[in-house]
């Protein structure tokens, strides 16, 4: 499946949900924002929203410290 | 604002920051315009003026009180250990800023969410240009390994932030206006607490609130400007730390990668350019140098 991710076209294999997608970045789904073609996801529906292709993802992820 | 170029041969001297002009036959008193008497003393002066006054400063300099005031001086009459009152700061601020400018600053409202590192330095910087309000959130007291960063005091060990905060903003700025919210966030309660706002500035510790943080903002909060953190630890590169426009009054400080760990500890010089990068955005989105939400 071929989506954009930040702006960039990626390939994923064997991806469906957006829990996934993270997954396969290796981002732990607590420290992201995850906009799905300009919705905000929230983290409750990460695992049952689907990827479609060509869909836009915007994934911000934090790291610790301040 | 005028501001004076005086030329003197054969060097060019350029004034550096806001300058009243003054008329001829008048001088600057502790920032207000004030009639020259020819011939008075700065000591003359401070007796008509201010006699409890035992400071001189004359054109930026400590003068003794036989010192001859010169047309179009600025004096500073200052009584040691002094209190300011809310007016004195208002017109200290008003002559440093520009009126304008100072009254949008004092007009405003954030809110900064986690005093540690990053907040307790945001908040030093908005209270001694005089923000208007400010909503102080921490659930947390100071410990000894807070001191190597965050804006507290060794007497203030054991103390909440919210309340050890307070007391020093108030040193700074006796005529701040502050609201200490003492509870430990959840996401949910963020658009209850924050949604009235002109800019949130989020300085929290845990990666987790800052998504969250983001998230409500973007999804329950689209009037608020936010300015948020990701990313100062160690004492890595100045210029990687950088503030980045993710849309229109939704802002990100930080490098984005490095993550406060065992062996990349924060440490108050880096993790107070994140600090000063997210204050000073603030401040331009609330003069409308940079863009709010749409």
């Amino acid at each position: 499946m071929n989506i954009t991710l930040n702006g960039n076209t990626k390939s994923f294999q064997e991806i469906s949900t957006i829990s996934d997608l993270l997954h396969s970045l290796e981002l732990s789904p607590g420290t992201v924002v995850v906009e799905l073609n300009t919705t905000i996801i929230q983290p409750d529906f990460y695992s049952s929203t689907t990827l479609a292709e060509s869909d836009q993802v915007e994934i911000i992820r934090f790291v610790g410290g301040g | 604002m005028i501001v004076r170029f005086l030329t003197i041969q054969p060097f060019l001297h350029i004034a550096t920051q806001a300058e009243t002009y003054l008329e001829p036959g008048m001088i600057l008193l502790n920032e207000q315009e004030y009639p020259f008497t020819p011939g008075q003393t700065i000591g003359e002066l401070a007796a008509a003026c201010k006699p409890a006054a035992d400071i001189f400063i004359l054109n930026g300099f400590p003068a003794q009180s036989g010192t001859l005031i010169q047309d179009g001086d600025s004096c500073s009459l200052i009584e040691r250990g002094a209190k300011l009152t809310d007016n004195e700061i208002d017109a200290l601020l008003s002559a440093r800023h520009t009126p304008g400018i100072h009254q949008q600053i004092r007009t405003s409202t954030i809110a900064i969410l986690g005093l540690g590192g990053l907040g307790s330095a945001v908040a030093g910087a908005m209270a001694k240009i005089g923000i208007g309000k400010m909503l102080l959130s921490d659930y947390d007291v100071v410990e000894p390994s807070n001191l190597n960063r965050q804006h507290y005091f060794v007497d203030q060990i054991g103390m909440l932030k919210t309340s050890a905060l307070q007391e020093n903003l108030l040193r700074m700025n006796p005529s701040l206006s502050l609201q200490l919210i003492e509870e430990q966030l959840t996401e949910s309660r963020l658009p209850e607490l924050f949604s009235k706002v002109d800019v949130l500035i989020e300085c929290f510790d845990t990666p987790v609130m800052k998504a969250a943080t983001l998230r409500s903002v973007l999804s329950k909060m689209v009037d608020v400007a936010y300015v948020g953190s990701s990313g100062m630890a160690g004492f890595g590169e100045n210029n990687t730390i950088v503030t980045r426009m993710l849309r229109p009054g939704v802002y990100i400080v930080g490098d984005a990668i490095s993550e406060a760990a065992p062996g990349m500890g924060l440490m108050a010089p880096r993790v107070g350019i994140a600090a000063h990068h997210q204050a000073n955005q603030a401040l331009r989105i609330l003069l409308g140098e940079a863009p709010k939400r749409n």
